[in-house]
């Protein structure tokens, strides 16, 4: 027999069971506003807040005057919106002697980011394609060997490219510093290459062979119009990652061809002069600008990229 | 396919063009990865200054790297900025993950604010951190004009935390990705998992520390692969934050090599102290490698 308080527990649980009978069955919708949703996206909500924090502090530093700056604290919002300290971050900082604001980094960046993007990819799709599809005696020791060297610290390998592109008149040139680009992106683009032509049907590869296309033919014809997706996902690692390259650039080029972050960098760092930082603020959101415009515009494809690119080996 | 071992021409023709092709890739690995690296380690036991020359003098450089102050500093900088980075990039990355993991709404634009730290370069980071961190206008100067006047928080010019004010950019910046990889473990993982251990009644914090981060060994693995990786190479936000100050109290190896190698002109010691940054890694990797690999072979 049962006792009483086991009684009562079942008979309360009747009108559930009948409204279970009666009406949609599933688990109950969980209410809008229930505490475990008010914790979670009140977590989120404080995280994104704090990861969004200095994009906020930069933007709303840049809008103030300088006296605003010295009065203020950094996060109130301007009470006197001015666009000066963009123009001036873009056109009249000084580096050194040079007084034509970031604009010649900037100029410097897109000289140097455009050549090396297209440079490292074609070289890299190219010997994926090779890899994948053409594979020679060695030629998967070569790529084990690449694969490895991704790992060395770039420190190991800066001085002998100095000397290699000295010895070859490149040293300090615009194309010297698009080969060390193409250099150092080959390992991942490569995998990256690889992978991808080795899921394409190895049947499509053979027809095109038997219908007498040869290396080159098969490459433009086929390989490349069906492997575009992960040719935007090359071009989005490579040009944010040039673009936010420091140390090839100042090692490999001279002052008057620094690139944008080298630039941005000796302005807001040097020494002389009043710090303007409402000018160092608007200087820093302009490099920051096109990485920020190619992973916005990029959306879920920048995922992919990273994943493609971390999951080394 | 049909082999013709009488008649195929010689070895060297075969696939020509592909291996025309394939000469960038092989020249990279055969004369810069391997030339590179034996040159500089064979560089790294001559006294050379200004120029690389091949007068031998064995172990002398290691032991005046050893003897130098600024690169003891510089380790121990890399040993404290890894293991707390290793540490919190995890723990961070992985709260994250697991927050975004309970089937939200605006995942999309939640990863986005997570992640757009990692599209912009550690110049980037360094200088907004560098003026957050300032300590009249940033943090510290704010919250004493809120009234507590007494608020001490100015790492970039307190020789004895400096290195946290790197970690809070670094941080910033790299938790993001952390979060991706972690994120996709996390899906990879049954749901049917969940499922079983809800009806097991197992709490799901403990669901999560003994059932499924056992499970995302591979994924953990990797990450920390990525994270240590990237931290040896720590240069850029370095540069850009403090400069390696105040004084060379946040020095990191990696500023050590450039300064001796292109402003010093002691090219010998930058040599001595790159190698020790291969050899860091080589630690850090090898064995992954083995484990990674190893298995694979196996099973």
């Amino acid at each position: 027999m049962a006792d009483t308080p086991s009684l009562e527990a079942a008979a309360s649980r009747i009108p559930a069971v009948l409204r279970q009978l009666a009406g949609p069955r599933g688990p109950r919708p969980r209410p809008a506003l229930s505490r475990r949703n008010i914790l979670l996206y009140g977590t989120l909500i404080v995280l994104a807040l704090y990861y969004l924090l200095p994009l906020y502090v930069m933007v709303v530093t840049s809008l103030k005057g300088m006296p605003e700056i010295r009065l203020g604290n950094i996060f109130s919002p301007p009470v006197e919106i001015t666009f000066e300290p963009w123009v001036k971050a873009w056109s009249t900082a000084c580096t050194g002697l040079n007084c034509d604001g970031l604009s010649r980094g900037f100029w410097n960046s897109v000289r140097i980011t455009v050549p090396s993007v297209v440079l490292s990819i074609a070289i890299a799709s190219v010997n994926g394609y090779a890899l994948a599809n053409w594979r020679f005696k060695g030629a998967n020791v070569f790529f084990t060997i690449l694969i490895v060297g991704s790992f060395i610290p770039y420190q190991v390998m800066i001085y002998p490219l100095v000397i290699i592109l000295r010895e070859i008149g490149l040293y300090g040139s615009l194309w010297g510093l698009v080969i060390v680009h193409s250099i150092f992106g080959m390992p991942i683009l490569t995998l990256l290459f690889r992978n991808y032509f080795t899921s394409i049907p190895e049947e499509l590869f053979r027809a095109a062979r038997v219908d007498g296309a040869g290396f080159w033919g098969i490459y433009f014809k086929i390989m490349m119009p069906m492997s575009l997706p992960i040719f935007v996902v090359a071009v989005i690692i490579q040009t944010t990652g040039i673009w936010n390259d420091f140390l090839f650039g100042v090692i490999y080029t001279k002052p008057a061809s620094y690139p944008m972050t080298v630039q941005l960098n000796n302005i807001v760092n040097s020494s002389q002069g009043v710090k303007e930082y409402n000018v160092n603020m608007a200087a820093t959101i302009l490099t920051g600008v096109v990485p920020l415009f190619v992973y916005f515009a990029s959306g879920k494809l920048f995922v992919r990229g990273i994943a493609a690119g971390a999951v080394k080996g | 396919m049909t082999d013709h071992p009488q008649k195929r021409p010689s070895q060297l023709l075969r696939n020509l063009t592909a291996k025309a092709a394939s000469v960038p890739m092989i020249l990279t690995a055969v004369v810069v990865f391997v030339g590179g690296t034996v040159w500089t380690i064979i560089h790294s036991f001559t006294s050379s200054k200004l120029l690389p020359r091949l007068n031998f003098v064995g172990l002398e450089q290691y032991e005046r790297l050893w003897a130098t102050p600024r690169w003891l500093v510089a380790i121990k900088n890399l040993a404290i900025y890894g293991a707390l980075s290793l540490t919190f990039s995890l723990v961070i990355g992985f709260m994250l993950a697991a927050l975004m993991d309970q089937k939200i709404r605006f995942e999309n634009t939640f990863r986005t604010i997570f992640l757009y730290p990692f599209a912009l370069s550690f110049i980037v980071t360094g200088l907004v951190w560098q003026w957050i961190l300032n300590p009249s206008f940033g943090i510290q100067g704010v919250v004493r004009s809120l009234g507590w006047t007494s608020f001490n928080f100015d790492p970039l010019y307190n020789a004895d935390i400096v290195i946290y004010g790197l970690l809070i950019a670094g941080l910033w910046q790299g938790t993001g990705l952390v979060m991706c990889l972690m994120l996709a473990g996390l899906r990879g993982i049954d749901e049917e998992i969940w499922k079983a251990a809800r009806l097991d009644g197992i709490p799901v914090w403990k669901t999560y520390l003994f059932i499924v981060i056992p499970m995302m060994r591979p994924v953990l693995i990797t990450t920390l692969v990525i994270i240590s990786s990237g931290i040896v190479r720590v240069y850029d936000l370095v540069v850009a934050q403090t400069s390696g100050g105040p004084g060379i109290s946040s020095e990191v190896p990696a500023k050590y090599v450039y300064d001796y190698m292109f402003l010093a002109q002691n090219l010998g010691q930058g040599f001595a102290a790159s190698t020790m940054m291969l050899i860091t890694i080589i630690v850090v990797v090898v064995p992954w490698a083995y484990l990674q690999f190893g298995r694979q072979r196996r099973g």
